[in-house]
């Protein structure tokens, strides 16, 4: 449950995984356009617990198992979109979106602009992104800046359950391609035990979530920290040690990186004067330095003082000691906090 | 009839047995920590697993025939390649282990082994390997040396486009390298025959013009003989070949995976086609007696828990390593020393 959102008086919780299948289920009941592509998302019901329970609803013919042809199937998903249907394709690991990647920014994202409007590819990718579990660097990547870098994809990164749900449908609905990336630590799923915040009420009708509007997690008055994915959650544990020694700390919630939501930050940031953006992609070129340059441009007298707090620019490393000390944890952002209040 | 000699029989059984039991031993020490409930981030070793029990007899086969200056790329599921090829086993086992000596220091684990010296490498990307064992026989062929490359898949890989394409690459520049298919029936959850429309992988080979064998058994002695001829074949600079080899998947894909997807019997099949014994059995009828083979076993055994006990008592590495290595040369490139303004396009000042 949110701050900004009301959860139509549910009392029910689910994880993140169920209140995104959900949403998948519910369109598909809806429209026979929309299918689901991807390695190992029908009988095992993805690795990370995607398309759970789907294949059981409605069969191999729209819950499709691939051969591992990342080129191929995202491509036909662009070429059975600009058909008319409603693909969903999965990439099991971001990480591995350099196999298909050609399919992703010079077709999928391109195909709308360079037909001048008269094409569009109204579909769907999904792919779990996100270290903490020591998987090394090819499999804990979020890559977040990667796609929100190349124009003509909207991107989504949920971080509670509530907003998996309402994304969703507006990530199916939309007749835009929509990148759909869901964190593997904040999904629910048993072997990969989640934090407690994504688990949220989630009402069982369908709602939709508007791309390029974030949401307050936690109202503060000092101290504002914009930050999406895993690290809302690792924010707002730091911001309720830091209110203990009286730090009124808002969080910010992108929700999603394209659209960009700079209203919200720079509001919030007008309020503060102090700005921490968190991130668990690499500090340089990527949302980090978006995120500042936005508050930057427009507000920059708001504006007294700015930390960054993100993943090295190194590879994401294998052994426990190594990964924790790159991937962004409570403490670091504490001391970011600390930092901004400080500079005085 | 295989013209094996007894010797390598001996060899090729001793890597067999070591890499069984370092897949045994490795689960146990996994599991550590991860039951009954199964967390992934607890216990000895991190990250994922994927163990190769059952593939035993294509590592071996292989790369009984490959020299230190050959070069093995592997798959996610490497270490009985790496065994086979001679891969340091205690530096390996300390980088599984996330040590400070491991191969990499503890930042590549276990999807991600390289050993220089025997030219070993792997990548947990899925038919990315190929493309850089083309260009290892690439070098060979420039340098006019007989040093081969081969790349290890597996049958989940052959839709792969850089699988493909090198294949057709190696063809057309006939260059030594053979590619090996480790077919064990399934793609995590997927049999092959729901996702690709040949039984036999090796026929990919006819439309790249190159020669394709299939040893259908979990045999080392014909993976032996169908490698020798193929390597032989790279060596001698008659250009490239794809071998593709069943073995079976004893465990699950990844450690934790409870394979609900698949049946008791074709597990049980599985356990039933043991390369292992299969040897043994070869090595009997070579008259190599029981006592014999148990010596191999046992000589096999204490390797791999000196490695285990050895890796095990390495130190974790220093958290601020992990900013190391990220490049091998300075940022600055070869030179701190600037051309002047002048030279450079710009003025002096």
């Amino acid at each position: 449950m949110t701050e900004g959102e009301t959860d139509g008086g549910t009392d029910r919780s689910l994880t993140m995984s169920r209140a995104m299948v959900e949403a998948i289920a519910h369109e598909m009941r809806e429209s026979n356009d929309v299918f689901y592509m991807g390695e190992d998302i029908a009988d095992y019901g993805g690795i990370f617990d995607s398309t759970e329970g789907l294949l059981d609803e409605f069969g191999h013919d729209r819950v499709m198992d691939v051969p591992i042809s990342e080129t191929a199937y995202i491509g036909a998903a662009v070429g059975a979109a600009q058909a008319g249907m409603r693909p969903i394709a999965e990439l099991m690991f971001v990480d591995f979106f350099g196999v298909g990647m050609d399919q992703i920014y010079n077709q999928m994202a391109k195909n709308t602009y360079m037909s001048g409007g008269a094409v569009s590819v109204p579909m769907v990718l999904t792919a779990a992104v996100g270290g903490t579990y020591n998987d090394a660097a090819q499999h804990s990547q979020t890559l977040y800046g990667t796609f929100a870098h190349l124009p003509g994809m909207k991107v989504v990164v949920p971080s509670t359950a509530y907003d998996a749900k309402g994304l969703m449908h507006n990530a199916i609905r939309d007749d835009d391609p929509v990148v759909y990336l869901f964190h593997k630590r904040l999904m629910g799923i048993g072997w990969l035990p989640a934090p407690d915040g994504p688990k949220t009420n989630v009402p069982e009708d369908e709602y939709t979530i508007p791309f390029g509007r974030a949401d307050i997690k936690r109202d503060g008055a000092d101290v504002t920290v914009v930050t999406l994915g895993l690290h809302v959650h690792r924010a707002l544990e730091a911001a309720e040690s830091l209110a203990d020694d009286g730090i009124d700390v808002e969080i910010v919630d992108l929700r999603t990186l394209v659209p960009l939501d700079t209203e919200t930050i720079r509001d919030s940031v007008s309020k503060t004067g102090r700005l921490v953006v968190v991130d668990e992609d690499y500090r340089s070129y990527g949302v980090t330095s978006e995120v500042i340059a936005s508050v930057a441009e427009d507000g920059l007298a708001d504006l007294d003082a700015v930390e960054r707090v993100a993943l090295p620019d190194v590879p994401i490393p294998y052994a426990r000691p190594l990964e924790d000390e790159v991937i962004p944890d409570t403490d670091d952002i504490t001391t970011a906090v600390h930092s901004v209040l400080s500079d005085e | 009839m295989s013209m094996v000699a007894v010797s390598e029989l001996q060899e090729m059984y001793e890597h067999m047995v070591a890499a069984r039991h370092y897949e045994e031993r490795l689960q146990e020490e996994y599991l550590e920590g991860k039951q009954p409930a199964f967390d992934i981030s607890a216990g000895p070793i991190p990250g994922e697993l994927h163990l190769a029990a059952g593939h035993e007899a294509s590592g071996a086969g292989v790369c009984q025939h490959l020299r230190d200056d050959d070069t093995v790329t592997a798959p996610h599921r490497p270490h009985h390649v790496a065994i086979a090829k001679g891969v340091d086993l205690e530096r390996m086992t300390a980088e599984i282990f996330g040590r400070e000596t491991g191969l990499s220091k503890g930042k590549g684990g276990h999807m991600h082994l390289f050993d220089p010296d025997v030219n070993f490498a792997c990548s947990g990307i899925i038919a990315e390997g190929c493309p850089p064992a083309v260009g290892a026989g690439l070098a060979a062929k420039k340098r006019n040396t007989d040093s081969v490359a081969v790349a290890f898949l597996g049958e989940g890989a052959i839709d792969q486009g850089a699988f493909l394409e090198s294949l057709n690459l190696a063809s057309v520049q006939n260059l030594p390298v053979v590619f090996v298919i480790e077919d064990n029936d399934w793609a995590i959850s997927m049999p092959k025959d729901r996702v690709t429309d040949v039984e036999n992988g090796a026929q990919r080979a006819e439309g790249f013009d190159l020669p394709g064998t299939r040893v259908d058994s979990d045999d080392a002695v014909a993976v032996y003989d169908a490698a020798g001829e193929a390597i032989g074949r790279a060596r001698d600079r008659n250009g490239p070949s794809l071998l593709e080899v069943q073995v079976h998947r004893r465990m699950g894909h990844f450690m934790g995976d409870a394979e609900g997807y698949r049946s008791d019997e074709d597990q049980e099949a599985a356990a039933q086609r043991d390369s292992i014994d299969r040897l043994a059995g070869t090595l009997r009828a070579h008259d190599v007696g029981g006592e014999a083979l148990e010596e191999l076993r046992e000589r096999a055994r204490n390797r791999v828990e000196g490695a285990i006990e050895w890796a095990k008592d390495q130190p974790e590495p220093d958290p601020e390593s992990a900013y190391e290595d990220v490049f091998s040369t300075p940022p600055s490139g070869v030179t701190e020393t600037a051309p002047s303004a002048a030279d450079s396009g710009g003025e002096d000042r």
